[in-house]
């Protein structure tokens, strides 16, 4: 067999694979649910934090990282309805079709925070991506030591996941701070952004693996209070978001630098990312 | 493989014998007082006396636009792949220097059939410069000369053709060539002075250092007052992008038939000076300003790509941006040599 007809070669990177969409809906006004299963009947084989290019027939693709853990049966979608693939999500039901390509990517550091306190900042939709993980540790909380989420939403009517986040509430071995910025009457929590819990953590940040994903502005924030808490930024890890259009480092459009997202994130170490000028 | 003279008699005669067969010959060709690559029709089009071409040869392997797969809605997708074999004549050295580089860009890490399939499937006549183009720079770059990529490579010595067959591929395109006899002493010692003259002639805006210390000069130069002085009068057209051999981004876009029951994914040129390149959903845009777009592009024919292929500095000083740019702020040569006049530190204060 010559050298350009192994496996590997044969194979067509930019080839989705039928994929069946089991449930969809509404999480709130603009963020809608999908879970989906490979039509081939094999797992999607992701770990938390990578994403999946989701193909819509037709229209085009877009990266969306995966919202649930490995763990589970399945895999979960959330998305916004911002452009045309998504804009085409957001019209479907259960039993339509779309293609999917990947998991591409890099993870959340599963086994470096093993026996660690492990400290999620989410803003909004941020806690989509992070959820994959959160759950995953939730489903080996024999494997971490302290586990706090902390989330910020913009108004009541945004908040995600509210049954699942009143869950984790409702466990003795998760500590759960939520904020709203800009409350109704419905809320009698805490009030302010997400960086406005910081101080609340009962961890000691210095010593917990910190995962940080939100809207580009949070970054700047939450960064910035964890500096001057002298948290190491070898201990905080973020999710980045460009315009993948392949996913398999060759179209230059998720490009910061030197680095391809699609190939050496999303996720990131942000010491690695802390001199990268356009990174945060 | 072995290095032949053909006389230009022959070379014709053999042309004249490609052209009747059935494949597909590609060759440089005069459009107006420049020049194009294009298919061949008639061995009296050829013109390997070009200086340089409008687009680089770049569009038959990396084409414009690309059909990658069909589809049938809502879920039955189909990998499309074009298997033309194609002759490709005319390929000058700095051209074949940046098919080269592609070749590893496309094959590493995930391995581009699409790409890969096309390239297999095309012989390279590549041929040495013989009459410089006002902007070229390939001496700097030391893409003057090739000496691998092409199936063959094509010297004119005078009153012949000096052929040089490196590949299977360029053996079985020359098997029938008439006339094709072993190259004296005298005919190879005429292609190295040919080689000696393109050195010294291809170089019109000499660069002021060695391209591989490109990266380290650019390592702290990221806010050098040079990108937002040249930046300022950029129009953000892509037009150094679109006519660049080492320039592959591309974007992705779906083609649905009228009726909405089938339709095609293609892929086609897209230019990181376009100023919706690093935009995301949200419509938030990573490299908004102009001067960080014009950077972007720099940096990426200077350390990026150098850093996938193992330092080779991703351009090669064809000159066709220079030509191109309509405020004429493109000229790479004249940006590395201000950072190396006036290094990032001096220049801001």
């Amino acid at each position: 067999m010559c050298d350009c007809c192994s496996v590997e070669k044969q194979k067509d990177i930019y080839l989705p694979e039928p994929a069946s969409v089991n449930d969809a809906r509404m999480l709130n006004s603009t963020e809608m649910y999908m879970h989906v299963e490979l039509d081939s009947g094999k797992p999607l084989g992701h770990a938390p934090g990578q994403f999946v290019e989701v193909s819509v027939a037709g229209i085009g693709e877009a990266p969306l990282t995966v919202a649930s853990s490995p763990t589970q049966q399945g895999f979960e979608l959330v998305v916004r309805n911002v452009g045309r693939v998504s804009g085409a999500m957001h019209a479907m039901k259960a039993g339509d079709k779309i293609g999917i390509r990947g998991p591409f990517g890099s993870l959340y550091p599963i086994d470096e925070l093993k026996g660690k306190d492990v400290v999620f900042i989410c803003g909004g939709i941020g806690l989509v991506p992070q959820r994959a993980f959160i759950n995953y540790v939730l489903h080996n909380r024999d494997d971490y030591n302290q586990v706090v989420i902390l989330q910020g939403t913009k108004c009541y009517a945004d908040r995600l996941f509210c049954d699942e986040i009143a869950q984790w509430c409702r466990r003795d071995d998760v500590i759960v701070l939520e904020s709203i910025d800009l409350p109704d009457k419905n809320w009698n929590g805490n009030v302010g952004v997400v960086t406005t819990l910081i101080p609340k953590i009962p961890v000691d940040l210095k010593e917990a693996g910190i995962l940080v994903c939100g809207p580009p502005i949070m970054y700047k924030f939450v960064l910035m209070s964890l500096m001057e808490k002298d948290v190491p930024l070898d201990h905080v890890f973020v999710n980045l978001e460009r315009r993948m259009k392949c996913g398999v480092g060759k179209c230059g459009h998720c490009q910061i630098n030197g680095m391809y997202v699609c190939q050496s994130g999303p996720v990131y170490r942000y010491s690695d990312l802390a001199d990268v000028p356009e990174a945060i | 493989m072995s290095i032949s003279t053909l006389s230009k008699t022959d070379f014709k005669r053999f042309l004249d014998g490609l052209l009747s067969s059935q494949r597909t010959v590609v060759g440089v060709q005069a459009r107006g007082e420049r020049f194009a690559f294009d298919v061949l029709k008639s061995a009296g089009d050829l013109r390997l006396d070009y200086d340089v071409t409008i687009l680089p040869p770049k569009k038959y392997v990396l084409p414009q636009v690309e059909t990658l797969l069909t589809y049938t809605m809502p879920d039955r997708y189909e990998s499309h792949y074009e298997e033309d074999h194609m002759i490709l004549i005319g390929v000058h050295p700095y051209d074949m220097v940046a098919i080269n580089q592609m070749d590893i860009l496309f094959a590493q890490d995930q391995y581009d059939n699409h790409y890969m399939r096309r390239r297999n499937n095309m012989t390279i006549v590549a041929c040495d410069v013989a009459a410089p183009s006002k902007n070229v720079f390939a001496a700097s770059m030391g893409t003057e000369t090739v000496r691998e990529g092409f199936d063959v490579l094509l010297t004119d010595i005078g009153q012949a053709w000096v052929v040089e067959i490196a590949t299977e591929k360029g053996r079985d395109l020359f098997r029938d060539a008439p006339g094709l006899a072993d190259a004296s002493t005298a005919d190879i010692a005429a292609r190295q002075a040919v080689w000696d003259k393109n050195k010294a002639q291809l170089n019109k805006h000499p660069l002021k250092c060695s391209p591989a210390e490109i990266p380290n000069l650019l390592e702290n130069a990221a806010d050098h007052p040079v990108w937002e002085e040249k930046a300022r009068t950029c129009f953000s057209c892509g037009s150094c992008n679109t006519t660049c051999p080492t320039c592959y981004c591309f974007d992705v876009q779906d083609d649905v038939s009228w009726d909405r029951t089938a339709g095609r994914r293609y892929r086609a040129w897209d230019g990181c000076l376009l100023e919706n390149f690093a935009t995301v959903a949200g419509n938030h845009n990573f490299r908004k300003n102009k001067a960080d777009r014009f950077r972007h592009r720099l940096y990426r024919k200077g350390m990026y790509v150098p850093g996938k292929i193992g330092g080779q500095i991703a351009c090669v000083g064809c000159g066709r941006c220079i030509t191109a740019c309509i405020p004429d702020i493109a000229n790479p040569v004249n940006i590395y040599n201000r950072i190396v006049e006036e290094p990032a530190a001096a220049a801001r204060k």
